[in-house]
């Protein structure tokens, strides 16, 4: 694509630069740690299912216990395939004796260092091998069925009972939709475990179960052929559980995460040196199951300026992008977000808007960027707020945005009704029809108002990241340089579950998957 | 002239009550689901009822638009609607007034609580940029203000209240689904009541489906509505504050 902006390229470079260093710092925290959600993703990869009888998921049953031992630093692969060589069990057989109190994994005899090794390589090599069956099944059935075109609408159900919202995934796949997120409950990122089996209860949305997601995977699947297009499916790979979710997604083939290196720890207060550890393990698995991954940018402006702190979007998708990079993902599946947040007041918002959106199309011109309707000065005027809608659909076509969340008119008000959705779609299809190649026809002003926006937002990111760079990232949240929330290292939910890694630690999982979505 | 003890909805001429609706119903389109949209709004109570659109949503969902006159009447002399009474002092008026009159800070904690995501209302009032042009809490200098943000746990607001000695919780319920804000609400008011701390703080809630007379109902001081800005919310703190001194006295 040609660049519309005659953005300084040198600029961009130092941008990726800056947010690489200012990465790698944080890598360094990252390589030397664990937490028991990484732990508990590895056995849910090595096929672990299923509760105890206090309802507890075996995962948390198993890894709680070496965690209280203060053992867990070795990994729980190495403990787990020693129990696997001494007692000739599988890991799901181990996973319930461990439960039912018959087996303490520390107290069994140690097998040679090098056969446990060997042992979990080849346990994790078969644990890929259903994830990468699955990457090829969606391969093979986009190949058939095709795929929506970009921008691709996504919509949003959300009421709680995981039936009803195989019903109206359907209806709006029916209706247009390319991609359906099934939003979860409230509070569900702050849970330490994964809720199981299908689930018919919930507020503002519907518990991600693994269950729960085949029941979607399938629905969708079957509405795919009728329509003859592959549908998408996205949920939250987000919270306490990040990575749990991935696996989850990975072996139920979800298409799409929400997944932010950075949102858990300034939205829902999880804290950082958790989340950090935790967002990487997590990028691993998308990033070998070939999810797109989406980022939450987006929210910033909900809390701060959509003027004043757009350079703060475009330097966290900057820095995003490198944890991706770091967890081997390719510039494909990054869906970097931001939205259409300006005050309709301000004379020439729409010019802003575009200039934000062109720009972030040309930083990252490979990625199909997430792009978020007007939420923050949405109305119970749901006239009104369809125009603000229909505008957003407007600037998404013209810069050529490629995930396209559809705006409701009923924003601020309910959770989308029936109508809602389909007045929605309806209106974006209309708008990227008729405005289909409107973005070939377009330059911009040489010097004009949206070239000059769009440099200056851009110098500002860099000087920005220069900061972050100088202070550290972890400074930098503490001091409210997003969204103008503070958090500090030592604080937030989930300290607890964070372990220092033992010299030997064993998961072959992180060099096996390293080379994630580069992988075709 | 306009008779205000028989008011109807206008759409061009005055009282012909028109009205305007758009439902789904969850039968397939038909001729027959049309006519059963129609008969619908007869049986609201509306006449005239004209189909305008109608069309599939899907194999199973038809919608409509569709236009009716509505006959009742109502009379304004009879309404009386609750508001907070209150006395609009400036953002300078009301940190003098805590400034010399209750001479020390005044702590306010606001939260979206339990399941509300949506942190609009609460940053709009107490966030230091406010809202429109209007200052938030977080700007009084008087006033020592924390946002807690979305998703707050009941017991964690009470908790935060209690050690900072809070003289005042603001929540906000923004987005709602089957009512969950009534109960979210209710459980707040019970859990203060029960920590002992009601009689202690000022006690008040917004958000676009929040009126006065629901929130005195849920037991609450005061309830606002939209187009409330951080003064609004202030001065009715400082008045409290007034209220329960000329009590002492």
């Amino acid at each position: 694509m040609l660049g519309k902006l005659n953005l300084n390229q040198n600029s961009i470079a130092e941008g990726r630069r800056l947010a690489a260093a200012i990465v790698g710092q944080v890598q360094q925290h990252i390589d030397a740690h664990t937490t028991v959600s990484v732990e508990r993703t590895v056995l849910r990869l090595l096929g672990i299912d299923g509760v105890d009888s206090n309802d507890i998921p075996l995962v948390n049953v198993v890894i709680d216990k070496l965690c209280q031992a203060g053992m867990l630093g070795k990994g729980v692969l190495f403990w787990m395939i020693n129990a696997v060589i001494q007692l000739n069990q599988t890991p799901q057989q181990i996973a319930e004796e461990v439960a039912a109190g018959n087996i303490v994994l520390t107290k069994l005899p140690l097998a040679e260092e090098k056969a446990i090794i060997d042992r979990a390589y080849a346990y994790a090599e078969q644990a890929l091998e259903k994830i990468r069956a699955r990457r090829q099944e969606r391969s093979s059935l986009i190949g058939e069925l095709g795929k929506g075109r970009e921008p691709m609408l996504y919509v949003i159900v959300a009421t709680g009972n995981v039936y009803e919202d195989a019903v109206q995934a359907q209806a709006a796949a029916r209706q247009g939709a390319d991609i359906i997120a099934v939003i979860r409950t409230t509070g569900q990122s702050l849970l330490d475990y994964v809720p199981y089996g299908p689930t018919t209860t919930g507020f503002g949305g519907t518990y991600a179960t693994q269950a729960n997601f085949k029941i979607l995977r399938e629905a969708l699947d079957s509405v795919s052929k009728e329509i003859n297009r592959y549908v998408y499916l996205t949920n939250y790979c987000s919270g306490l559980c990040m990575p749990e979710i991935a696996a989850m997604g990975a072996l139920e083939r979800l298409d799409v995460m929400l997944n932010d290196s950075m949102y858990g720890i300034i939205f829902r207060d999880i804290n950082m040196k958790r989340t950090f550890v935790d967002q990487f393990f997590s990028r691993l698995i998308n990033g070998y199951a070939g999810i797109i991954i989406n980022t939450g940018e987006d929210n910033y402006l909900t809390t701060a300026d959509a003027i004043e702190a757009a350079h703060t979007v475009l330097a966290s998708e900057l820095i995003n992008e490198q944890f991706a990079f770091r967890s081997g993902m390719v510039s494909e599946q990054l869906g970097l977000g931001h939205a259409f947040e300006i005050d309709p007041n301000t004379p020439n918002g729409f010019l802003y808007e575009v200039a934000q959106a062109q720009l972030v199309r040309e930083v990252f011109p490979d990625s199909p960027i997430k792009y978020m309707p007007p939420t923050k000065y949405m109305t119970g005027n749901i006239f009104k707020g369809h125009v603000q809608d229909t505008l957003f659909n407007v600037c998404s076509v013209m810069t050529g945005q490629s995930i396209h969340l559809l705006g409701m008119m009923t924003e601020a008000i309910h959770t989308p009704h029936i109508q809602d959705r389909f007045l929605s779609i309806q209106a974006a299809r209309y708008v990227f029809s008729t405005m289909k190649d409107l973005s070939d026809e377009i330059c911009f002003q040489p010097e004009g108002f949206i070239q000059k926006r769009a440099s200056e937002v851009l110098e500002k990111a860099v000087d920005f990241l220069k900061q972050i760079a100088d202070m550290g990232l972890m400074e930098a949240i503490a001091q409210g340089s997003f969204a103008e929330i503070a958090r500090k290292p030592e604080g937030g939910k989930g300290l607890d579950g964070v372990i220092v890694k033992a010299p030997d630690y064993l998961n072959p999982f992180i060099p096996l998957m390293l080379q994630g979505g580069k992988r075709q | 002239m306009m008779d205000i003890t028989n008011v109807r909805p206008y759409g061009d001429t005055l009282g012909d009550g028109m009205v305007q609706l758009s439902f789904t119903l969850p039968v397939a389109f038909s001729g027959a689901a049309k006519e059963a949209a129609r008969q619908l709004v007869s049986d609201m109570g509306l006449e005239e009822a004209a189909v305008v659109h109608a069309e599939a949503i899907s194999d199973t969902f038809s919608y409509f638009v569709i236009y009716a006159k509505c006959k009742n009447t109502v009379d304004m002399t009879k309404i009386v609607v609750p508001e907070v009474t209150l006395e609009v002092l400036s953002k300078k008026e009301i940190d003098e007034f805590i400034q010399q009159k209750i001479q020390r800070k005044l702590n306010v904690v606001g939260a979206c609580i339990e399941s509300d995501a949506h942190t609009v209302g609460i940053d709009a009032i107490m966030n230091m940029k406010g809202f429109n042009g209007h200052k938030g809490l977080e700007s009084y200098h008087e006033i020592n203000a924390v946002n807690m943000g979305a998703q707050v746990e009941c017991e964690e607001l009470v908790r935060k209240a209690s050690e900072m000695e809070a003289d005042a919780i603001l929540v906000s319920q923004v987005v709602t689904q089957k009512n969950i804000h009534i109960t979210n609400l209710t459980k707040l008011a019970d859990m203060l009541e029960a920590e002992g701390l009601r009689d202690k703080i000022t006690l008040v809630v917004g958000g676009p489906r929040i009126t006065h007379e629901l929130a005195k109902e849920l037991g609450y001081d005061a309830g606002f509505g939209p187009n409330t800005y951080a003064e609004h919310v202030a001065s009715f703190l400082v008045q409290q504050y007034k209220n329960n001194m000329n009590i002492l006295e």
